[in-house]
């Protein structure tokens, strides 16, 4: 058991990886009052658009991450556009978004069936990577779920201690006090709905260039889904957010260390445990109404135009 | 320019919201076409003329409209109410296991109650798989919109575990896939050559019954009040986890029925494709229908032209499978964003139109 133990927690980083991208990017887009259903095709954007960005120019990972950002936040600017310039409703725009995601990548992603990257190798953080236990799990990873970290310091830095995040939190409680302070409502909720898609598309960029190296259709196989349900999950709550990915991918990784753990269950049961786990995790979060309501952005979902 | 709130919704947009979108996804396609290198007059022809050339095609688009149709019905009373079921996928599949199981149990029947019990077992897999979210979300308060998709996911790994294990078809080289069903297991041809079954006459009836059940009843009235104002439901005396129930267990059963008509119909048995996404096609046939049992009729009919049309379109144009995808896409995309006019017009930003207003008094 004990020798199983670090290579399981090692990979519940790297399965939680694409999870705390997307869900730290609908964190920011739902405090803002915005609700964005359209993670996962986001995320199948940004992955296809990652995977072909990093094979035709040769650039790797990295090259794969910004063009999955680019991707992404161009998604999401068209879900902008509807929910917010033209105040189409939020769930509907959100679900198409996904099912145009899901097509457009589909095409895309044609010519690339076949192809695979080297993918990322873990690198070894001098001094940090020695301590027993956490070094191996926590500083032996790859570049990718290194910078996840990073970005997670820097939202969580911005909602709680920065005057960009009080505004932010405001837009997201009343809009129409948000404006009345002179607050841009437009220009923040755009661009929390802009940074959400760079965000989804950066974590889609991460499975298909990083977490499994090659382009499969459909291959984010409901993880946008499930970083929608983290955000409820962490009561929009960065840290939380953080835990939260992080036992979602244990659950991920155990299907593939079950095996070798003497588990005999059928493997297509164990590989619903993620989609069961997020209704489990839905349930005992939601029953609390107190618990959901003290963080609820309270004009979430709603359009705000002004002077209706 | 700017929007500027009309005081009523226009009638009038409503209907022409979705002809716009669709002339828009025409254009935009049009556009797509060309990019791909192919002359889009000859491409909108293999698209959307070509597959109604002859009764076969026909039949195919009723064929593949009557399950959109169905399962769109059944969303759109939940729509109404603001009940986002988007897991009907997966209530199609459980109605194809239970369904499918029943026809798998008696591989050798005869029986001409054999169909009846699998359409009556389909009905209640489907049903049972909308009772989940239903009971989740009035008993726990946890959203339907992700509780009924993660259990799409859920339904299609078991349809996996039982093709690729306890219902293998053991002459089937291996390949996931259950028994071919017995003839009296599937749904008998209308007409000689054609695909096209009596499981048509379902959405038939379902059609007409929606109908009714929208224009004439109070429970529909009931029902769509409850989602948009659930405290003045319950002063009048009726309960929004009513309207939950009603939503979800509805919606679950008219994708269970279309998940039987895959099974018991075209496809014949279980196996890992027994739907092209009309769980999900079905939510933008509904918003296109504009959530009326009659406008989805329509919708549905488009909706499986597209169909039609992509297959059409890659064995003459070798286009790719997924332009299907990126046609309903755009077709709800572009939707929403005609749907702004029914509630808005546009209008000249005042200060405009003032020195507008100025300029033509100077020149009189």
């Amino acid at each position: 058991m004990i020798e199983h133990l670090i290579p399981i927690l090692a990979g519940t980083l790297g399965a939680a990886t694409p999870l705390i991208y997307a869900g730290l990017g609908e964190l920011v887009a739902e405090r803002s009052g915005v609700i964005n259903l359209g993670v996962e095709g986001m995320m199948l954007i940004g992955a296809v658009a990652g995977f072909a960005a990093a094979v035709e120019t040769g650039g790797g990972a990295g090259a794969g991450f910004l063009a999955g950002a680019a991707a992404g936040t161009f998604a999401a600017l068209c879900f902008a556009v509807l929910t917010m310039s033209l105040a189409a409703n939020q769930s509907a725009a959100g679900l198409a978004l996904t099912i145009f995601g899901i097509g457009l990548s589909a095409f895309i992603g044609q010519h690339y069936v076949s192809h695979s990257l080297p993918g990322l190798k873990p690198v070894a953080l001098p001094l940090l990577s020695s301590i027993p236990l956490l070094g191996p799990v926590f500083f032996t990873q790859d570049m990718g779920v290194y910078l996840s970290f990073v970005f997670f310091g820097i939202v969580w830095w911005v909602l709680a201690k920065t005057k960009l995040g009080l505004m932010l939190r405001a837009v997201g409680e009343s809009p129409e006090s948000a404006h009345a302070l002179g607050f841009p409502v437009f220009a923040i909720r755009y661009g929390a709905v802009l940074f959400g898609g760079a965000m989804a598309g950066i974590a889609g960029a991460y499975l298909s260039t990083v977490y499994t190296p090659m382009w499969v259709q459909n291959m984010s196989a409901g993880r946008g889904w499930i970083a929608v349900a983290l955000v409820v999950f962490a009561t929009w709550r960065p840290g939380r957010l953080l835990l939260g990915a992080w036992l979602f991918g244990g659950v991920t990784i155990l299907q593939f260390h079950a095996q070798a753990l003497g588990v005999r269950v059928p493997s297509q049961l164990l590989s619903a445990l993620p989609y069961i786990a997020t209704i489990v995790v839905l349930v005992l979060i939601s029953r609390d109404r107190k618990l959901l309501q003290l963080n609820l952005p309270a004009s979430l979902g709603k359009s705000f135009v002004p002077g209706r | 320019m700017l929007l500027e709130p009309r005081a009523t919704p226009s009638r009038w947009m409503n209907y022409a919201a979705p002809l716009l979108a669709i002339l828009l996804t025409l254009g935009v396609g049009a556009l797509l076409f060309t990019a791909l290198g192919k002359d889009p007059k000859e491409a909108f022809h293999v698209f959307f003329i070509g597959p109604l050339a002859d009764a076969n095609g026909w039949s195919e688009l009723l064929l593949k409209a009557a399950p959109l149709i169905l399962i769109a019905e059944g969303l759109a009373i939940g729509f109404r109410a603001r009940i986002f079921n988007i897991g009907a996928e997966g209530q199609l599949i459980m109605g194809a296991i239970f369904g499918g199981g029943v026809a798998i149990a008696f591989p050798e029947s005869q029986s001409a109650w054999l169909l009846p019990a699998m359409v009556l077992a389909g009905a209640t897999g489907g049903a049972l798989w909308g009772a989940i979210p239903a009971l989740l979300k009035t008993r726990f308060n946890a959203e339907e919109t992700l509780t009924t998709l993660m259990l799409a996911y859920v339904a299609n790994l078991v349809l996996a575990w039982l093709v690729s294990d306890p219902w293998r078809d053991p002459g089937g080289m291996n390949f996931p896939q259950s028994v071919m069903f017995g003839d009296a297991a599937l749904f008998s041809m209308l007409f000689e050559g054609l695909r096209l079954n009596t499981s048509v006459f379902i959405t038939g009836v379902a059609v007409l019954l929606f109908w009714l059940f929208v224009s004439k009843s109070f429970l529909s009235y009931q029902v769509t009040v409850g989602g948009l104002a659930p405290q003045a439901a319950r002063y009048a005396g009726f309960p929004a986890s009513r309207t939950v129930w009603l939503s979800l267990v509805l919606s679950g059963l008219t994708a269970g029925l279309a998940g039987i008509g895959e099974v018991a119909g075209p496809v014949g048995q279980l196996n890992l494709n027994i739907s092209p996404g009309y769980g999900y096609a079905a939510i933008i046939v509904a918003w296109i229908g504009r959530l009326h049992p009659v406008g989805i009729v329509f919708s549905g009919l488009l909706m499986a032209l597209i169909y039609l049309g992509g297959e059409a379109a890659q064995m003459a144009l070798q286009t790719p499978a997924a332009i299907t995808g990126i046609f309903q896409g755009m077709l709800l995309f572009f939707l929403l964003a005609c749907d702004v006019f029914i509630d808005f017009r546009l209008r000249k930003p005042l200060e405009k139109r003032r020195a507008a207003a100025l300029a033509k008094k100077a020149i009189a």
